[in-house]
């Protein structure tokens, strides 16, 4: 009940931690995807002693643990680390550069894997069309939009849902780094369970708005430019 | 057009393309005719700049195409290309076909213009909005044929482009290839493992055989006069192997096969070991009661039906009369005629169908 009620009263505190949350994971996805992408893409076209022993490295970087990447940029960014005299600790920047180094193997993998699914028979047909090797890789990855985006989604599902790197770089300060996961960590162990519900259920629903907003983004807009050839869609 | 000298490539330790040396002219439909794996995909994916040849050249309008990445590109820009499998990306039907006026940084308004044209040619200008993924096969194909064509290529390769449609379909692409060819002029360079569609298409035909060039020729020398008893089984000739010359005065020859005596027109000299080309669709048969008409018909031989095979709207019918003999039959005839198997007949087949083969793999002219 008290989920609710905190849900349909857009409660300002609720909101400051969702939207913190929101803007953390949000640019981590933009960030890891503008690396991923670029670097995925240059995994697949090209071809290199130690190709497969780095794919499988990549893989294997999909199951580190949050709180051992949440050390290592702790480690990085602290005070007397290398880092350190950026002053990113306890602020949303380190949360956000450890949520991206948290996600950057995943996304890389499921790009080369996307990029992977697209059929030779096409790579050939824009050849033959007389394509540039950079048109090339552009139709190609265009071509894998959706696949894509799959990875993206899943590099933001990530991020948000964490609470190691949050935890350890951030710390849970309030008004300052504390986001939806950490004060469900918080309020469970208050015993506010009612109110470690409700900050759930509004993960999931920033989660479904992000989701939603980027499939309308793969459907229209990357198909934009090609439509525009034709002056849009007849019949 | 086309110059290939010495061609050749391998795949591992396979050699899928032997030695191939062809010309292709200006403005003939060239037909590359061959059984399944026989090398017609590989050289033209070669003849496209698509692959590197192992050795030997190609020559584009004079032009080495060993060259640069860049020169091999604007080459390549010369010709178009049809898959076998057609590939269309996910986006509609005309960017689809707007793919290589892009690649060339044509002009929006200009390249519009142009794949209103190209969609024409292939009767395609309504589904020009639909998302090309949804197209039946034949649909995909002619959207490839017009996606090839929008860029006015000079040359364009068509890989067995029927070989996954149906017969409809198919007609619709073989009718547009003989109206590019005409229209513009286009030199094509076409492969199939469907000889009437050779026949039908073809200003020339290459026969290609286990990676080698076989034999070159006009659709007629090829099918009237194939090299060697492999080329004519794949053109559909029935050779019948073991004969010899037991006469010959001026061109009319006395063929013995066993027991059977054939005339048949060849140069060929008395003992000469032969075997004998006999188009099934020149072989007649009449019920053996019926009263025959000894007109131009020299070789008649009776005999009895063993095999029935029916083959679209005709039947196969093979014919026991010392030598085996199949004559195709309408399926009509054969209810009309009362042909089934064990049934007595009597088959014919005139002098001048007869392609007599020599044994050392060299035709002569019927």
């Amino acid at each position: 009940m008290q989920a609710i009620n905190l849900v349909v009263t857009l409660n300002p505190a609720v909101m400051q931690i969702a939207s913190l949350s929101l803007y953390i994971s949000l640019m981590a996805t933009i960030i890891a995807a503008l690396i991923a992408i670029p670097l995925g893409s240059l995994i697949h076209f090209h071809d290199f002693r130690g190709k497969r022993v780095l794919i499988i490295l990549i893989q294997t970087l999909y199951s580190v643990p949050t709180v051992v990447v949440g050390l290592v940029i702790y480690l990085l960014i602290s005070r007397s680390g290398p880092l350190g005299f950026l002053g990113l600790l306890w602020s949303p920047p380190g949360m956000i550069l450890g949520q991206t180094v948290l996600i950057v193997p995943i996304m890389m993998g499921l790009v080369i894997s996307a990029l992977n699914g697209v059929d030779k028979s096409i790579s050939d047909t824009l050849v033959s069309l007389g394509a540039t090797r950079l048109q090339k890789i552009v139709e190609i990855v265009k071509e894998a939009r959706f696949a894509i985006m799959s990875a993206v989604v899943l590099g933001f599902g990530r991020a948000i849902a964490e609470v190691g790197v949050a935890m350890m770089i951030g710390g849970n300060i309030r008004d300052q780094t504390r986001v939806l996961t950490t004060a469900i960590t918080l309020e469970t162990g208050m015993g506010e369970f009612g109110y470690s519900i409700a900050l759930g259920i509004i993960l999931l629903i920033v989660a479904l708005i992000v989701v939603v907003a980027l499939n309308l983004i793969t459907a229209y807009g990357m198909s934009d430019d090609a439509q525009k050839i034709v002056g849009g869609p007849r019949g | 057009m086309i110059r290939i000298e010495g061609l050749t490539k391998s795949f591992g330790s396979q050699e899928i393309v032997k030695d191939i040396t062809l010309t292709i002219r200006k403005g003939e439909i060239f037909t590359l005719i061959g059984p399944s794996g026989s090398g017609k995909t590989t050289l033209i994916r070669l003849i496209d700049l698509l692959d590197y040849p192992t050795s030997g050249t190609i020559l584009f309008d004079g032009a080495d195409t060993a060259t640069s990445e860049k020169g091999r590109l604007a080459i390549r820009r010369h010709m178009g290309m049809v898959f076998q499998k057609p590939a269309v990306l996910n986006t509609t039907v005309s960017a689809n076909v707007a793919f290589g006026l892009k690649f060339r940084g044509m002009p929006e308004d200009e390249a519009r213009d142009r794949v209103q044209k190209a969609l024409d040619l292939v009767g395609l200008v309504d589904l020009a909005g639909r998302r090309a993924v949804t197209l039946s096969g034949g649909e995909m194909q002619r959207v490839a044929l017009a996606r090839a064509m929008v860029t006015h290529p000079d040359v364009l390769l068509l890989d067995e482009p029927t070989a996954n449609l149906d017969p409809v379909s198919s007609d619709l692409i073989e009718d547009l290839i003989l109206r590019i060819n005409k229209e513009f002029d286009t030199t094509i360079v076409m492969s199939t493992h469907d000889m009437i569609q050779g026949q039908r298409l073809a200003t020339r035909i290459g026969v290609i055989m286990n990676g080698r060039l076989a034999q070159t020729g006009s659709t007629n020398e090829i099918f009237y006069q194939p090299k060697g008893r492999e080329i004519a089984r794949l053109v559909g000739i029935d050779a019948i192997p073991g004969g010899i010359v037991t006469e010959n005065r001026g061109g009319h020859a006395l063929i013995r096969i066993g027991e059977t005596c054939f005339e048949a027109m060849t140069d060929l000299r008395k003992g000469q070991r032969v075997a004998l080309g006999i188009r099934p669709e020149e072989v007649s048969l009449t019920p053996a009661d019926a009263s025959l008409k000894r007109s131009s018909v020299r070789n008649q031989f009776t005999g009895r039906i063993t095999k029935m095979v029916p083959s679209g709207p005709f039947v196969r019918v093979s014919v026991d009369c010392g030598v085996r003999l199949t004559a195709l039959i309408t399926r009509r005839s054969c209810t009309e005629l009362g042909f089934v198997v064990g049934a007595p007949v009597v088959a014919g087949v005139k002098a001048t169908a007869i392609h007599v083969l020599a044994d050392d793999g060299r035709a002569t002219p019927p």
